[in-house]
């Protein structure tokens, strides 16, 4: 669906991003996940078109951004960051206007504004200002706007920030709900965000491009070349859990709660056996052991850091 | 090519029409104009007291000259210091509020964007021009204006007006504050109009060249019936030549490095 080939972007000499290549399968909600500045919305302006890139391919639904960036843009919806809008019309107005620049015909203009205004939820804020609505009516007319003409591929940049909990919530939702049947993909430095939305994630650093895959893919390529993390529930104390540090296969031992131990392992072989196996001949009880999930922030982080250290090494 | 340029035109034309400097700019309009159009007239009526005893004087003053020529005159001035705040929003206020990047993400082509902001703001100078006519009406009772004059002053002013939106327009797609626009615009517009008044100074070839950048040079001829289509092909050389820069300034974007 979308194919990003060796994409480069300078703005003046300093380099925006770097040498990026990723493709996204139709059905898909991608994650773009990187700390502010990683590139996240130069990738994006780009494969909306409104940039072109420096060196590179961008290949969208068929397209060859460089050939047809009109074609392009007709397939996509956009929602950028901040989320500007004219303040001096109505949503109506402004989605009519919206309307005639995608070019959805005169007879289906009524019927499909109608369509996404109830889609989010803004049947009550037709006729306000836009400058006169909240902040997550404003997201939700930005939302409504990207959704017109029913585009193939949804792009959204930060479609969360600047709004309370519950409004989070809302827009998560909403976003769920349109991956059933397009291909997102949303911008967003907020971690916990991209797990419950998205089913896989591409992440930036840098301008650069350090991994991209499933959540469980990237928990897999960690727990090869990282450390393994356990939790432990004994009877035993602080003091006693730490003579475990003398084994040469243990990293560290963190006290989380009483009786509750966070133990980092080598990626060795059959370590968990082992490690349950020194407990038990320490003469500790051993209540439950059982292998720790990464979090995504944990995977973002390690990964950062990983790419650190390789790009020092070289 | 032109993709986009009607829905363009129409939301900066409604924008416009909520915007209060729009008003402020058409009152001023109007009470400017009206106070030159009761000055010129009033001027006009004691000369010809005075010339009335006077044979010669009485064949020379015509309401062509004496009313119609200075009013249109004076009126373009004013549209000069005046066209600068309707097009500074144009692209300014779009950079500034981060809506050019929601615009140039619908399939709306550069040239579509630029000639509907452009046609906007000239649709708004028109709405501007409506007051004027009021001042033709009275002229009309009480005389009989030369009609062939009124008409080619206002294809004069036509003309002019798509020349003052063009390099304002210009101004506006240079940065993202509307008053730095709006400056610029009038700075721009004035020079461009009193450039000729320098031809003196320049020599024979610079002479002629300032004469010829020079509005003033073919804003004159409108103004007593004539349509030169010289004057005529250098206004829209003058537009084109500034929507041509501005559309360079938006493509910039895509420039490779």
């Amino acid at each position: 669906m979308i194919q990003v080939r060796g994409v480069t972007k300078y703005y003046g000499q300093r380099v925006a991003v770097k040498d990026i290549s990723f493709e996204i399968m139709q059905g898909r909600v991608v994650g773009l996940l990187g700390p502010n500045g990683a590139g996240k919305t130069t990738i994006l302006r780009i494969l909306t078109c409104y940039l072109s890139p420096s060196e590179g391919k961008v290949i969208v639904a068929g397209i060859d951004s460089e050939q047809d960036p009109l074609g392009i843009r007709e397939k996509i919806g956009f929602m950028p960051e901040n989320v500007p809008l004219y303040g001096d019309m109505t949503v109506g107005q402004f989605l009519g206007f919206v309307a005639d620049s995608k070019g959805i015909a005169a007879r289906d203009r009524r019927f499909e504004i109608s369509k996404v205004i109830s889609q989010c939820g803004l049947e009550q804020q037709e006729k306000r200002l836009i400058r006169h609505l909240s902040k997550g009516q404003r997201q939700r007319v930005g939302v409504a706007q990207a959704l017109l003409g029913n585009p193939q591929i949804l792009i959204l940049d930060e479609p969360t920030a600047g709004l309370d909990p519950a409004q989070v919530l809302e827009i998560r939702e909403l976003v769920k709900e349109l991956g059933k049947e397009k291909t997102v993909i949303l911008s967003t430095h907020i971690l916990p965000e991209a797990s419950q939305v998205c089913n896989e994630v591409i992440i930036l650093n840098n301008g650069k491009l350090i991994a991209q895959g499933t959540l469980n893919e990237l928990r897999e390529k960690l727990r090869k070349s990282e450390e393994m993390k356990f939790l432990v529930r004994t009877e035993a104390d602080l003091k006693k859990m730490l003579e475990l540090k003398s084994e040469d296969f243990v990293v560290d031992v963190i006290e989380k709660h009483k009786g509750e131990y966070e133990i980092l392992l080598k990626p060795e072989l059959n370590v968990s056996g082992r490690l349950s196996k020194k407990i038990v001949e320490k003469g500790i009880a051993l209540f439950e052991m059982r292998s720790m999930e990464l979090s995504l922030e944990e995977i973002f982080v390690r990964l950062l850091i990983y790419e650190d250290e390789n790009s020092n090494q070289n | 090519m032109l993709k986009g340029l009607l829905p363009v035109l129409k939301k900066d034309v409604l924008i416009m029409f909520y915007s209060p400097i729009y008003y402020v700019c058409s009152l001023i309009f109007a009470l400017l104009s009206g106070y030159f159009f009761y000055s010129n007239i009033a001027y006009f009526g004691i000369l010809s007291l005075q010339a009335s005893g006077d044979p010669f004087l009485s064949d020379i003053l015509n309401l062509s000259d004496m009313v119609i020529k200075p009013f249109f005159g004076n009126i373009m001035v004013i549209l000069l210091l005046l066209v600068p705040l309707l097009t500074m929003r144009s692209f300014a206020e779009e950079k500034k509020q981060g809506t050019i990047e929601l615009l140039f993400t619908y399939p709306i082509s550069d040239w579509g964007c630029l000639l509907g902001k452009f046609f906007a703001v000239v649709v708004s100078y028109f709405g501007m021009l409506i007051w004027t006519i009021p001042c033709i009406v009275i002229l009309t009772f009480l005389g009989s204006p030369d009609w062939g004059i009124v008409l080619s002053a206002y294809l004069g002013i036509f003309l002019a007006g798509l020349a003052f939106s063009a390099f304002g327009i210009f101004a506006s797609s240079i940065t993202e504050n509307q008053i730095v626009s709006a400056v610029i615009a009038f700075g721009g517009l004035l020079l461009l109009w009193a450039v000729g008044w320098m031809k003196r100074l320049g020599g024979d070839l610079l002479g002629k060249i300032l004469e010829y950048i020079s509005m003033t040079t073919h804003t004159e001829s409108f103004a007593i019936g004539i349509i030169d289509t010289r004057d005529v092909l250098y206004f829209f050389i003058f537009s084109a030549f500034w929507l041509g820069i501005t559309s360079r300034i938006l493509q910039q974007r895509y420039i490779k490095r």
